[in-house]
């Protein structure tokens, strides 16, 4: 019965599987190195994939989809951020306003798109490297956006590791009293950050509606959003450990749908459950050491900073 | 090299600032020329912060103008007072704990090396100025002493011409602060002018050429420091002259010591915190215990230890013989505990609440508040309206909220809820922090008077001066662990700073330190 699944193919979809939720956890990660908590992932994730596929169909191009998806995500974030930012409302109550608004208003645009079919994205083509067999069917015969979001990753860590800009940004999430004191734009910065975080969770939206179903169908993000968000703290706030976290996450579902299908004699529902109890659980036992996870939490995190002096 | 009138380097003249409500500053004027050691001495609330904090860029002056070597200085952020050559030395709120030492360095540099020159410059600057540090250390994991050297040296390799330094010396041990003061010595010998804040009068007086006096933001005098008494910089200062506290003489109380702690050893539960070794100690009824230290070094987690919010093992803590080991914060309040932390709104009081519901809530327990699961708020409002009274606590009354309080008045309404709940052991942490000098006055004397009343006393603080002049016996912290209590009587200040760790790996500057950090200079930018 287990022969039936190929452990290839499995791989090969499981990478496909995780990226809506790498692309928005990562933007979220660098959100929350800023000292920024947006729990409007979801909300900006579904309008990313509404708008990014209506922009896909009228231009029949789904690289000015993934662009209109970006934009509009950052588009949605900086409400938040000004709302959050500038007139220093609650972070926690903006975020799940954001996410409900988005819910609606994305319902709201996707009347008209119900049941269309978006432009295919067209796979990478690595000329004679796609023919090596296992390793290339297994990773060198994805669409482009899977790349991207390994390479957002690759340059997030770099960015936060080796940059200047990356030390200030942890720095401001770390003390925004202490970043503001020395001279660092504090809003600015985090105004940058949020914007940033949501066209990552508008290009996982429409990576959802333009690759992985692919179709607009209401409500289609069921909730990645909010693994996304849940990755980034169990991931202890760690570009490669959000990869770990997603690609476990998809391999899970992937996994549990090919049992599904293989008909394993083991109730539907406890293997839709799997995929949210494994990673919750392998994550709670990677970031187990308290002392060292707390470190590496931002410490202004969700705390509203406001410029006294 | 002293200046002359022509040639000062930092000129200020009718600068003033207002807040909603509060004249911070109001037509200040002073000069500090190149080399000079120059005190800005007030009180909390003088108006010191304000005035440096215009001078570094991070205030805006409503009127008022300020000149840097004969040319307009009129810095609007950080970035610009840095490029005129000026360095500050916060007290508060500029290290990130979980960024390592070379990172914060880097944070506070207009254009820092790259990483590895980095380190290598820190240690080799920070060796010759006797404040050895360790580049890769994370901040959080340094005590406080060292995190200002770390402030210190981040000034350093910008190679300021004034070097700003906001109360430099309350985290530092007796030794770490003549070690200190060589150090700025040895800076002023090179050129560099500093402006010195702080309300310790003997400091100033051993260090500073020159003084400015302010009170209520206004400047009341200048004068020469060497030439005047403590006492007379002390009446400049609060504006009249301060009456020590008396002490009623000693009675012998019978019976078991009031609280005994043995072998207490407690996890830290914040995460830098310290941990607490082995501490033991008791306290006799009547008597006073003064535990120093420098901050971070366990006396946050001593506190929590004994007013049961950290339970720690049976038999480590017990009152008049009975064990109290294990058991939490209402147990032992029903012991006879009253606890004052140090952190004011959150901790003592909830801001949000008024005066009344703060009474309840560390009151009901004693003061028998609550009957069968229901307030009694007459018996409440009685007792809290009790506590304004007795302990002059300026408020419009009990209802207004915790946070309306001021910080010396919203000390003395804590300190007076706990000690008017006749207790039997009191534990205090910092009782003046930030609290103005006659406030402070009446709450040493109220914890005076409840001591000659029988209860034993554990006083906290930072302020060794505060700890010699209400304290019987002293013991100091250190790393979470407790040096056996001394008389206080006889105790010379070296042998309190040995107590408190000493100098903690310090030394006295190189001579040839300045040529250090320029030879570093001129490598980086080659």
């Amino acid at each position: 019965m287990m022969g039936s699944i190929d452990p290839i193919l499995l791989i090969a979809s499981l990478m496909v599987a995780s990226t809506p939720i790498l692309l928005a956890a990562i933007g979220e990660l660098v959100v929350e190195k800023a000292g920024v908590l947006n729990l409007g992932v979801e909300g900006m994730m579904i309008v990313g994939a509404i708008a990014g596929f209506a922009m896909a169909v009228e231009s029949g191009s789904p690289l000015m989809g993934f662009l209109g998806a970006a934009v509009a995500g950052a588009a949605l974030s900086l409400i938040f951020a000004f709302l959050t930012q500038v007139l220093l409302s609650n972070q926690v109550a903006t975020g799940l306003a954001l996410t409900l608004f988005g819910i609606g208003f994305s319902a709201l645009i996707g009347q008209g798109y119900t049941g269309v079919r978006p432009p295919p994205t067209p796979k990478m083509d690595f000329g004679p490297l796609s023919d090596i067999p296992v390793i290339g069917p297994m990773l060198l015969r994805h669409d482009p956006m899977v790349y991207v979001s390994i390479l957002i990753i690759a340059a997030v860590w770099a960015f936060l590791k080796f940059t200047r800009a990356g030390l200030v940004l942890r720095a401001v999430g770390e003390s925004h009293d202490a970043a503001h004191a020395l001279g660092y734009k504090v809003v600015r910065l985090r105004v940058l950050a949020i914007a940033f975080g949501g066209a990552c969770a508008g290009l996982g939206g429409a990576y959802l509606s333009l690759v992985r179903v692919p179709q607009w169908t209401e409500g289609m993000t069921a909730g990645a959003g909010w693994i996304a968000l849940a990755i980034v703290v169990f991931a202890s706030w760690r570009p490669w450990r959000v990869l770990a976290g997603a690609y476990l996450f998809g391999g899970v579902t992937v996994l549990q749908l090919n049992l599904q299908a293989a008909g394993v004699a083991i109730p539907v529902q406890y293997l839709s459950m799997a995929p949210y109890l494994i990673t919750i659980l392998v994550l709670v036992l990677i970031s187990a050491d308290r002392r060292r996870a707390a470190q590496n939490a931002p410490a202004s995190l969700g705390r509203v900073f406001h410029a006294s002096s | 090299m002293t200046g002359t009138e022509t040639a000062q380097l930092l000129t200020i003249r009718g600068l003033t600032k207002a807040y909603p409500g509060v004249v911070a500053n109001s037509d200040v004027s002073f000069s500090v020329a190149p080399g000079e050691v120059h005190a800005l001495l007030g009180e909390n609330g003088a108006g010191k912060s304000t005035l440096v904090k215009a001078i570094y860029g991070l205030v805006r002056p409503d009127s008022g103008e300020m000149r840097m070597r004969g040319e307009p200085y009129a810095p609007t952020e950080p970035r610009a007072a840095r490029a005129a050559g000026v360095a500050m030395v916060f007290q508060h709120f500029s290290l990130f704990e979980a960024l390592n030492v070379a990172e914060n360095v880097a944070l506070g540099m207009e254009h820092p090396p790259r990483q590895r020159e980095l380190a290598a410059k820190i240690r080799a600057v920070s060796e010759a100025y006797g404040l050895p540090l360790d580049p890769s250390r994370l901040v959080g994991d340094l005590s406080a002493g060292e995190r200002q050297r770390v402030e210190i040296i981040r000034c350093l390799l910008q190679d300021p011409k004034l070097l700003i330094m906001d109360e430099p010396t309350s985290v530092l041990t007796p030794q770490e602060v003549e070690i200190l003061f060589a150090t700025l010595r040895q800076l002023s010998a090179e050129g560099t002018a500093i402006l010195y804040i702080s309300h310790k009068l003997e400091e100033i007086r051993s260090l500073c050429d020159s003084a400015t006096i302010l009170r209520r933001g206004k400047v009341v005098a200048t004068c020469t420091p060497r030439e005047v008494s403590a006492r007379d910089l002390a009446e400049m200062m609060v504006g009249t002259a301060l009456t020590p506290p008396a002490r009623a003489p000693r009675t012998d109380w019978a019976g078991a010591p009031a609280l005994e702690v043995t072998g207490l050893s407690v996890a830290s539960p914040m995460p830098f915190g310290t941990s607490l070794k082995g501490i033991g100690f008791t306290v006799a009824r009547g008597e006073v215990l003064g535990i120093a230290g420098v901050a971070g070094n366990g006396q946050d987690e001593l506190l929590l230890a004994l007013s049961g919010e950290l339970k720690s093992a049976p038999g480590m803590v017990r009152a008049a013989g009975v064990d109290l080991g294990d058991k939490g914060p209402n147990d032992r309040r029903r012991a006879g505990f009253v606890v004052a932390p140090e952190e004011r709104l959150g901790h003592a009081a909830a801001p949000g609440m008024s005066l009344v519901e703060n009474a309840l809530l560390s009151g009901w327990v004693r003061m028998g508040l609550v009957r069968r699961g229901f307030i009694d708020w007459a018996a409440t409002r009685h007792f809290a309206e009790g506590v304004v009274k007795e302990y002059d606590v300026r408020t419009p009354g009990t209802h207004v909220a915790a946070r309306a309080l001021s910080g010396g008045n919203l000390q003395k309404f804590v300190i007076g809820r706990e000690l008017s709940q006749e207790p039997a052991v009191i534990v205090i942490n910092q009782p003046t922090w930030g609290v103005d000098a006659s406030a402070a006055a009446s709450i040493r004397q109220v914890i005076l008077d409840r001591a000659a009343a029988g209860a034993a006393v554990v006083v906290i603080s930072q302020d060794l001066d505060e700890l010699m002049e209400i304290a019987d016996r002293f013991a100091a912290l250190n790393e979470g662990r407790l040096s056996a209590p001394r008389p206080v009587q006889g105790l010379t200040m070296e042998q309190v700073g040995l107590m408190m760790g000493g100098a903690h790996g310090m030394h006295v500057p190189e001579a040839g330190a300045a040529d250090v950090l320029h030879a570093e200079a001129a490598d980086a930018e080659a």
